[in-house]
């Protein structure tokens, strides 16, 4: 079955019928929830947090009342359109909004609402002492409503909003902590970044409705193949500044470490598992866009690619946990986006890959979030050290994840990570050796930090002082509560077996495939057994290496300084130095206008193009003079610069 | 010349009057000039009241006026200096909207004997005993209602007038009541007064740009009736070819200076801030809205088949004034200034949608406009009520944990800003994307590289929106008495009108957007 | 001739050299005498105000009346052309002409009740 054929079926999807035409109250719920808690104010502090998790989980069983329903359909018949109200019923402009639950959507729907709930339920200890529990409850039931929304969504104007949502729900909890200035300007710099992206997107979605009239998933991708290749190509390459801002691919990646900064919890649904992973599901519900345009579709896969490097080696140096772990999300979806810039081949393993990273990585967050809770927040791993024998089920759940992630067979990593490497191999040219090979050794650095990360947690020598020696200093690493272990069970029992049972006769591609299209039968450039082979003995090669450094041998408590590349890598590969000499250093030293009220940071140093706004500003600034008689010549200049500049034109 | 001297009439006709079309017009001034001999006949002690239930209950009459009678009146009228079409009643009809807004906050008492807002005495010196004397015996300047209205006159006059004279004279009686209405601040009144002074000199220099500009065009016309002027410029032999280009940019001048179109809107931010608040809302609504509509009609039925020789300056002007007006936002320390350079951010997106040169581009801009004038009548009307020390409280560190104290008023306050930063589900986003989506269908390059422009300036302006949602939220009060008032029932129904329109706006635009797309024709 | 800037530019040129000969014959021609009423601001009509700052400034009063004045002729100067055509011009030309005066005659009533046309 080829694309073209796909696409008209595409545009008749069916209306829905049973219990799929109330799939709007996967949205609703959760958002009733968030306005119930913001509007009832203190009245709802008791039991808020208890009804934002009872509301995700509604939600999620009745996504899975829809995935039954789904499933008793024919393979064909699946996709189905909700309804939704008029947006805009004018003349020209017209926009309807309603829900496609599709094979596709209904993939993230359950991960959402699967994930989301756990980690509510998590939270209920993690937070059970913040006095803001509320807020942050309510603030994680608006993310889960809006991330709903953005997959759900029927058109790319509906997606943009849910889009927004999600990046408001990640900015107010990146910065839920704000009493610490440098956490409120991580959240601005999260904010700017993906304003970045919204351009993209704004100015895509305008050129898809002067394109197609309509900005409709179904109007799009029927006219995608007639359209024009320049359009097409431009458009592609706009949606990919978006999917780059809120995915944090190269070149905007700097905002995902910073990210950190916000409650554990947060860094597990909405910076590893969902939000991140909405820039693919872009590419990927935009695949008849960027099979029109070639170019546009290499360009994913080249940022994929420098991303999975770049991602890889930053997390080689991180002594951060949590910034290991934001480095190694930025490359496992850099694999993601390499796979979505494969083409056919690819978007089946994009999404799979993304559905079991979620998994996993969202269990080693929560994992992370646990070794925090037990000693004292902190995250420096020169400071961990021997710590299986204290935290049994951490240890083992955390395990887990590790060799889901480093695709040790038969955990979940191993089905949909290798797919990738493999499809990376596949095509003619330069491509499936450079993709293939990159794709390859990325594999490697991964085990090899992924190693280091858990060796230098778990295992070796204890390098912390307990707390019955120094009172000051000391920690007392216990378990954390079942609150908080028992959804780290849950995912690590996806990580173990999600791949396995998914992958189980090419199920979940088979699944997918009247939304992204069947692809013939295409072999890699080299053998399969070959490449597994390889890619095993690579990772292999860098957990033994991890081993001998971080197990066996003496960590030191104090970073040494390290080589050119590992300082390179611990300061984000100068991410900050190259934005700071591109777009800071011209408006620096007038950056203090910037600050106004508490010098907290609220408004200070947000992000490079900040400051560079800002000392554009405070220069123009002093054209105001204030006196009436150089406003005036203000004016005549102006007209006498149109004037002339009319005149020479014509 | 023989020619014209010939066509001259031999005996006087009058001109038809069509007075059911024009019938909102001669309600408002009727009531004006009412209001005026309020001023000199009435008791000192009544006339807040007296004043305000009149001007309410004229623009009342006009909008019910112009509902009922004048719609079936369209055509040409008044020898030809008026048109009443579907744009310009759409306009007159958004004008005694906002009039009614306006005149609800600037009633605003605060449970004192007068409207707060005005100076008891204009014209005595600030700070002198005869100010202290007048504010003791409770002397209020209750001309600002009157003025007001006089003010709604000149516009309502000026989006309906087809010939360069009617315009400029619409355009004099619109801005004279607003320089004095600027200059009447109770508090800070030398800034005020200043303000005002500013005001009046560009704005008369502009007004001889226009007039400059008008009579080149009539040396060029023949006539001043812009239909006429349309038909020469098709028909011109190029004679005179040399005064066109010159008299469009010079009438434009005039006009892109009332919505503060960089570079000439170095008068906004002065009298956006020393006006009395509820005057700056209401300025910055209607005489947008106005001007808008005279450039809509100048460019649309006066010289659209010129506009390949003027529409890339027009254009460079449209981008200049969203760079620079969301660039300067970023770092304006007071209110008041951030929402007018806001304005003029905003006066750029409005340009890129008139220069899309299409009906849906009439239509774009007409909802913007409505969309963009609710929400800040509102954000003004709040701006009036937060206060330290018996004024205004316009310091943006003032306004630090406003929420915490008063989270309703501030929760309105940050819908209005999400609204300014073009956030969908709310109005300003509807709107952005009604005035961009002709430009980029409609523009060609120009309008593509204009929308992207315009893209990239509001992300801009959402930064600072944002910051100071942030700073209400999540900052620390810094200490000072800062607290708002609770509005009186005029200013609660103000406020809870724009708010809601921004929502209603934002979520079900369908009825305005199709009313505004089916009379976006103009008379030609 | 057929550019139309021509005339202009004459009439510019004109306006300049007669602005500059009036300023030059005076100073070559006029007789020079000083005494304390050349130094004065003006030479003639209203004293500066007595509680003179920064140079003196002249009383409100005095620009109140002036402005009155010039609304009052602009009106004579519309009733001048309608007296004139008063017979071709009909009823409907008189009704606008009442409406104007009326008018006008707003402001001169709130001007007169507010005390404007009280000198002290």
């Amino acid at each position: 079955m080829n694309s073209l054929a796909l696409l008209a079926a595409e545009g008749e999807v069916a209306s829905a019928t049973g219990i799929t035409a109330y799939a709007w109250l996967l949205v609703l719920l959760p958002l009733a929830g968030a306005g119930l808690l913001l509007l009832g104010g203190k009245a709802t502090n008791a039991w808020g947090h208890l009804l934002a998790t009872a509301l995700s989980w509604a939600s999620f069983v009745v996504g899975l009342l829809v995935l039954l329903a789904m499933v008793g359909r024919g393979h064909e018949e699946r996709a189905a359109h909700v309804g939704g109200w008029n947006f805009i019923p004018a003349g020209q402009f017209q926009l309807e909004t309603g829900l496609l639950v599709d094979q596709l959507s209904i993939a993230f729907v359950l991960l959402i609402t699967f994930v989301g709930s756990l980690i509510h339920v998590y939270s209920i200890g993690y937070m059970a002492h913040d006095p803001n529990r509320r807020k942050f409850f309510a603030y994680l039931n608006l993310f889960v409503a809006s991330m709903l929304l953005l997959v759900l969504a029927d058109s790319y104007l509906l997606l943009f909003v849910g889009w927004e949502g999600v990046g408001l729900a990640s900015y107010l909890l990146i910065g839920f902590w704000n009493h610490n200035p440098a956490y409120a300007t991580a959240a601005n710099k999260a904010f700017f970044v993906n304003r970045v992206g919204d351009v993209g997107m704004s100015i895509a979605i305008m050129l898809m409705f002067a394109t197609f009239g309509s900005v409709d998933f179904a109007t799009v991708h029927a006219g995608a193949a007639e359209a024009g290749s320049t359009t097409m190509t431009v458009l592609g390459l706009l949606l990919l500044v978006g999917a780059c801002a809120k995915s944090a691919q190269f070149p905007l990646q700097s905002w995902l470490g910073d990210a950190m900064a916000g409650p554990t919890p947060v860094s597990a649904l909405i910076h590893a598992a969902t939000m991140v992973t909405a820039g693919v599901y872009l590419v990927v519900r935009s695949h008849s866009i960027f099979d029109a345009a070639p170019n546009a579709q290499l360009a994913v896969a080249i940022v994929g690619a420098i991303t999975l490097l770049y991602g890889a080696i930053v997390g080689c140096a991180k002594d951060d946990i949590k910034k290991a772990l934001a480095a190694s999300t930025m490359s496992q979806i850099g694999y993601m986006m390499l796979a979505a810039g494969l083409g056919p081949v690819g978007y089946a393993f994009a999404i799979f890959h993304l559905i079991t990273h979620g998994f996993f990585k969202a269990g080693m967050f929560l994992g992370a979030g646990s070794v925090m809770h037990g000693m004292k927040d902190r995250v420096d791993m020169r400071g961990f050290g021997g710590l299986s024998g204290f935290m049994k089920i951490t240890w083992v759940t955390f395990g887990l994840g590790w060799l889901a992630i480093l695709g040790v067979p038969p955990f979940s990593g191993f089905w949909s990570k290798d797919k990738i490497i493999e499809a990376a191999f596949i095509g003619e040219g330069w491509r499936p050796w450079v993709f293939g090979g990159i794709a390859m050794i990325g594999a490697g650095i991964t085990a090899f930090y992924m190693s280091r990360l858990f060796f230098m947690t778990f295992h070796g020598k204890k390098r912390w002082v307990d707390e019955h020696e120094d009172a000051e200093r000391g920690v007392h690493p216990h378990e954390s509560p079942l609150t908080m272990t028992v959804p780290m069970m849950v995912l690590a029992v996806g990580s173990g077996l999600l791949g396995l049972v998914l992958s189980w006769g090419g199920m979940f591609t088979h699944w997918l495939e009247p939304v992204v299209g069947a692809h013939g039968e295409e072999h890699p450039v080299l053998a399969v057994p070959v490449i597994m082979a390889l890619t095993l003995l690579l990772v292999a090669g860098g957990a033994a290496y991890a081993w001998m450094l971080y197990w066996r041998d003496e960590v030191a408590v104090v970073a040494p300084r390290g080589s050119l590349v590992t300082q390179a890598a611990r300061a984000d590969l100068y991410q900050d130095a190259i934005n700071e000499g591109l777009f800071m250093r011209p408006g620096t030293h007038l950056t203090r206008a910037l600050v106004f009220t508490d010098g907290k940071g609220v408004d200070g140093v947000a992000g490079s193009l900040a400051a560079m706004i800002g000392g554009a500003s405070s220069r123009l600034r002093r054209v105001q003079t204030g006196y009436a008689r150089s406003y005036a010549l203000t004016m005549l200049t102006g007209v006498v610069a149109v004037l002339g500049a009319l005149w020479v034109m014509n | 010349m023989t020619a014209a001297l010939t066509a001259l009439p031999t005996a006087f006709e009058a001109v038809k009057v069509d007075y059911a079309a024009v019938g909102p017009m001669l309600v408002v001034v009727a009531a004006a000039l009412i209001g005026v001999l309020v001023e000199a006949f009435a008791p000192r002690l009544l006339r807040h009241t007296i004043q305000v239930v009149l001007t309410l209950t004229a623009l009342v009459v006009a909008f019910v006026v112009l509902v009922l009678v004048s719609v079936d009146h369209h055509g040409v009228t008044v020898g030809g200096s008026i048109v009443i079409d579907g744009p310009a009643l759409f306009m007159q009809g958004s004008l005694l909207i906002f009039a009614v807004l306006g005149i609800l906050t600037m009633s605003e008492r605060f449970g004192g004997r007068s409207a707060d807002a005005f100076t008891p005495m204009g014209a005595a010196t600030p700070g002198s005993p005869a100010e202290a004397a007048a504010d003791r015996a409770g002397y209020a300047t209750s001309e600002a209602f009157p003025l007001t209205m006089f003010a709604v006159f000149g516009m309502l006059m000026f989006v309906s007038a087809n010939d360069l004279i009617t315009m400029f004279v619409a355009l004099e009686v619109l801005s004279l009541p607003l320089y004095v209405l600027t200059g009447l601040a109770r508090r800070r009144r030398l800034l005020s007064q200043e303000a005002s002074l500013k005001y009046f000199l560009l704005g008369a220099f502009s007004s001889a740009f226009f007039l400059f500009g008008a009579a080149l065009l009539y040396g060029y016309a023949g006539s001043s009736d812009l239909s006429k002027i349309a038909s020469a410029i098709t028909t011109a032999n190029g004679d005179l070819e040399g005064l066109l280009l010159p008299g469009v940019v010079l009438t434009l001048v005039g006009l892109l200076f009332k919505i503060g179109a960089v570079p000439f809107h170095s008068w906004t931010p002065d009298a956006y801030q020393g006006a009395p608040s509820p005057v700056t809302g209401f300025m910055a609504a209607a005489t947008k809205l106005a001007a808008f509509g005279a450039i809509l009609r100048l460019a649309y039925v006066g010289l659209e088949a010129s506009r390949l020789e003027w529409r890339l300056g027009v254009a460079a002007i449209a981008v200049l004034t969203m760079v620079v007006g969301a660039v300067l936002s970023v770092t304006q320390t007071d209110i008041k200034r951030l929402l007018a350079y806001s304005s003029v951010a905003h006066a750029g997106f409005i340009l890129v949608g008139v220069l899309a040169f299409d009906r849906t581009g009439v239509s774009g801009v007409m909802f913007y406009l409505v969309a963009y004038g609710l929400a800040t009548i509102a954000a003004f009307a709040i701006v009036a009520l937060v206060r330290s020390g018996g004024s205004e409280a316009t310091h943006l560190s003032q306004w630090a944990g406003l929420g915490r104290k008063h989270p309703v008023l501030a929760g309105i306050f940050a819908l209005l800003l999400l609204a300014f930063a073009g956030i969908p589900l709310t109005s300003g986003f509807t709107a952005k994307f009604a005035a961009f989506a002709p430009a980029i269908a409609h523009g060609g390059l120009a309008g593509v590289v204009m929308v992207v422009v315009g893209v990239l300036a509001s992300a801009v302006t959402a930064f600072v929106y944002f910051r100071l949602i942030v700073l209400m939220y999540f900052t620390e009060p810094t200490g000072d008495d800062v607290a708002a008032l609770t509005p009186s029932i005029a200013s609660t129904i103000a406020i809870t009108v724009g708010a809601l329109g921004t929502v209603i706006l934002g979520i079900v635009p369908g009825p305005i957007l199709d009313l505004a797309g089916r009379v976006s024709q103009f008379i030609q | 001739m057929s550019n139309p800037y021509v005339p202009i530019l004459f009439l510019l040129a004109l306006g300049f050299v007669f602005a500059a000969g009036s300023v030059f014959t005076s100073l070559v021609v006029g007789p020079k005498r000083y005494n304390r009423a050349k130094s004065e601001p003006y030479e003639c009509g209203i004293q500066p105000s007595p509680r003179a700052e920064g140079g003196g400034r002249v009383p409100i009063k005095y620009f109140l009346t002036a402005m009155l004045f010039i609304i009052f002729d602009i009106e004579s100067v519309f009733l001048y052309p309608f007296a004139v055509a008063f017979d071709q011009l009909g009823l409907f030309a008189l009704v606008e002409m009442v409406m104007f005066i009326i008018t006008v005659f707003v402001a001169y009533a709130y001007v007169w009740k507010r005390g404007g046309l009280e000198w002290d």
